[in-house]
């Protein structure tokens, strides 16, 4: 195997690493905000991926670029979903909410299993195939571009949080919730911002991933358990955590196929979330809880 | 025992002397595929009332419990076919091999403070690594499944686990009476005692001199065990066995919906939640075949909305509830 494949790969996996850092990050700003997991986020990915391949078949819309009116539409059933569903279960135990989620997840699936049937789906676009030499390495153009749209639906999150009055108001209830009440912080719609913008983040990222791979229903549950290990890694509740923590699963998955096998890299990303938790449970950006 | 015993009510005993009464004489009155489905629900109960210790009673959210229903199978079939040890034996293998995967969750767990959600994304990590190596392990069958041999000569041999329907419903049934009974003696014992204290508060329970750790590796080796035990049962029952079924993150969500929808923490939650939500899984799929909408997903999919549904509305499970309505209101501390 030459050294510019092992490039190859390691720039692969960072490309890849971008947009499930996007999904993970979704999953992120929930809990970190509303402190409910959610147990249904592959499933949205999933819904956000069919949704792109509808809107690529009916008006050849790329995917990539779907992502921002997909972004729109999961900001708003997210926004809906917090405020009709999910808000009376932010007091309720752990499993309660879990057992929602499941609930939402299952609905999720089998809907799309119902109208679209098992078959895998994939876009065919003009540059699908087409790639980048630098200096000898290939770089597929449609991971770029991907990546980039990642990159660029992250950025405006950051900015998002770090400059607008909303933002600040999320953050300082993720914070400190009483004490964000107590000045008179809408909480609730603060949540329900929330949970709408992680659900952005998937919905952005599930129609840049369209692009990438190829997608069935049942995908969904990998796509859950990879946006868990990406936060976990990165540490639950840390934005840029859950970057980083794409960026590494994404690089351990693509090395990892290509030395061992493709069958055995989630085993590999699950062997990093182990040895994370077990070194330092709070994930390599999350703090500590007292 | 007796203490164990002190939750029956006379109305309740009564209750409970009808049920099983009427789970006795289920395989006279009610033809194959409803026995079939009595079986499941029996299963299901056993199942969730070994969960339902470690979460329940503890306060422990393990989502990966197909890891030991997976090991548990698989030891006792692998040990059956490739070696002709019987279940009675492999029984233990079984069981000490979940108790070994559980002790490693545990010791990453308990002693890195890993607690909450964290604990239970631990769980599925650890679930997932075995399915995946399962998956591509050509020892065990890999993904294409490994297989006990169905033969007639060996169908009478009850002491391999080899019977009929019948013979199936009974140790189901026998199970499901088990777990209840270790259920009860557990909660009314000096261990039980400290399960409680650590689910309600871990700090007040180590004031009170309660070892934490000790404490929860004993939940988790119980739990790990029975569920192990219902692994062998599985693999005998069903006689095919594949990773993507056994050790899938479905089949621990499945595992501990009934102890969630019955009542968690309670000691008929997980009776009640599995004879309501796997009749309630057959009559969806009889149901919708009837009205001509067989297609695939649309049973899940109504599964989903109901599951959302009873959360919804009972927010301590079906039991606590339901007992109140009846009367049957033991005395569940």
């Amino acid at each position: 195997m030459s050294f510019s494949l092992y490039v190859e790969v390691l720039i692969q996996g960072v490309l890849s690493g971008l947009v499930y850092g996007l999904m993970a990050l979704g999953l992120s700003v929930i809990f970190g905000v509303v402190r409910v997991v959610n147990f249904a986020h592959g499933e949205f990915a999933v819904l956000a991926m069919y949704c792109a391949f509808v809107l690529f078949g009916l008006g050849g819309v790329d995917p990539i670029i779907a992502s921002i009116p997909l972004a729109i539409a999961f900001f708003i059933l997210g926004y809906a979903m917090q405020r009709g569903m999910v808000q009376p279960f932010v007091t309720r135990p752990q499993h309660e909410q879990f057992i929602l989620l499941v609930g939402v997840a299952l609905v999720i699936t089998n809907g799309l299993l119902l109208v679209f049937g098992p078959e895998s789906k994939h876009v065919d676009l003009p540059y699908s195939f087409d790639s980048y030499t630098v200096a000898g390495v290939l770089i597929d153009k449609v991971r770029v571009y991907g990546a980039a749209a990642a990159l660029a639906v992250t950025a405006a999150l950051f900015a998002f949080f770090r400059f607008t009055a909303t933002g600040t108001a999320i953050r300082a209830s993720a914070d400190n919730l009483t004490g964000a009440a107590v000045v008179g912080l809408d909480v609730k719609r603060l949540y329900a911002i929330s949970f709408g913008l992680g659900l952005a983040c998937v919905g952005a990222a599930g129609s840049i991933m369209m692009a990438l791979t190829d997608m069935t229903p049942m995908l969904a549950p990998s796509l859950t358990l990879l946006a868990f290990t990406i936060v976990i890694v990165g540490g639950l509740g840390s934005m840029t955590g859950a970057l980083a923590g794409g960026l590494l699963i994404g690089v351990a998955e693509a090395v990892a196929s290509l030395v061992v096998s493709p069958a055995i890299k989630s085993m590999v990303s699950f062997g990093l979330l182990v040895l994370v938790l077990a070194l330092r449970p709070q994930g390599l950006f999350g703090k500590a809880e007292s | 025992m007796k203490g164990a015993l002190s939750f029956l009510t006379p109305r309740s005993t009564i209750a409970l002397l009808v049920c099983c009464v009427a789970l006795l004489i289920a395989p006279f009155i009610v033809d194959r595929y409803t026995l079939s489905i009595i079986l499941l629900a029996l299963l299901g109960t056993y199942l969730g009332q070994a969960w339902n210790i470690l979460m329940g009673y503890c306060g422990l959210l393990s989502l990966g419990h197909a890891l030991y229903l997976g090991l548990g199978a698989y030891a006792s079939a692998i040990l059956f076919v490739n070696y002709g040890v019987g279940p009675w034996l492999s029984v233990f293998v079984a069981m000490a091999l979940a108790v070994g995967a559980a002790a490693l969750l545990g010791w990453l767990g308990f002693r890195f403070r890993i607690e909450g959600v964290y604990f239970s994304l631990l769980t599925i990590a650890f679930a997932e690594i075995v399915r995946i190596g399962f998956d591509n392990w050509p020892f065990v069958g890999g993904a294409a499944g490994f297989f006990l041999p169905v033969n007639a000569s060996l169908s009478h041999q009850w002491w391999n686990l080899r019977g009929g329907p019948l013979f199936f419903y009974y140790l189901a049934l026998l199970m499901a009476a088990v777990s209840l009974v270790i259920a009860a003696v557990l909660r009314s014992s000096k261990l039980g005692y400290a399960f409680l204290a650590i689910r309600e508060d871990p700090q007040a329970a180590r004031a009170l001199g309660v070892d934490i750790n000790r404490t929860r590796f004993l939940a988790l080796f119980i739990s790990a065990a029975m569920t192990a035990v219902g692994g062998v049962y599985l693999a005998f029952w069903t006689n095919n066995l594949f990773p993507a079924q056994i050790l899938e993150t479905s089949k621990s969500i499945e595992i501990i919906l009934a102890p969630i929808i019955g009542g968690l923490g309670t000691l008929m939650g997980p009776f009640v939640g599995a004879f309501l939500l796997v009749p309630l899984g057959s009559a969806l799929t009889d149901g919708l075949r009837a009205i001509g909408l067989s297609a695939p997903g649309v049973k899940a999919l109504v599964y989903g909305l109901i599951l959302m549904a009873i959360i919804a509305a009972t927010p301590n499970g079906i039991w606590p509830w339901l007992a109140r309505k009846l009367g049957l209101e033991a005395r569940e501390p």
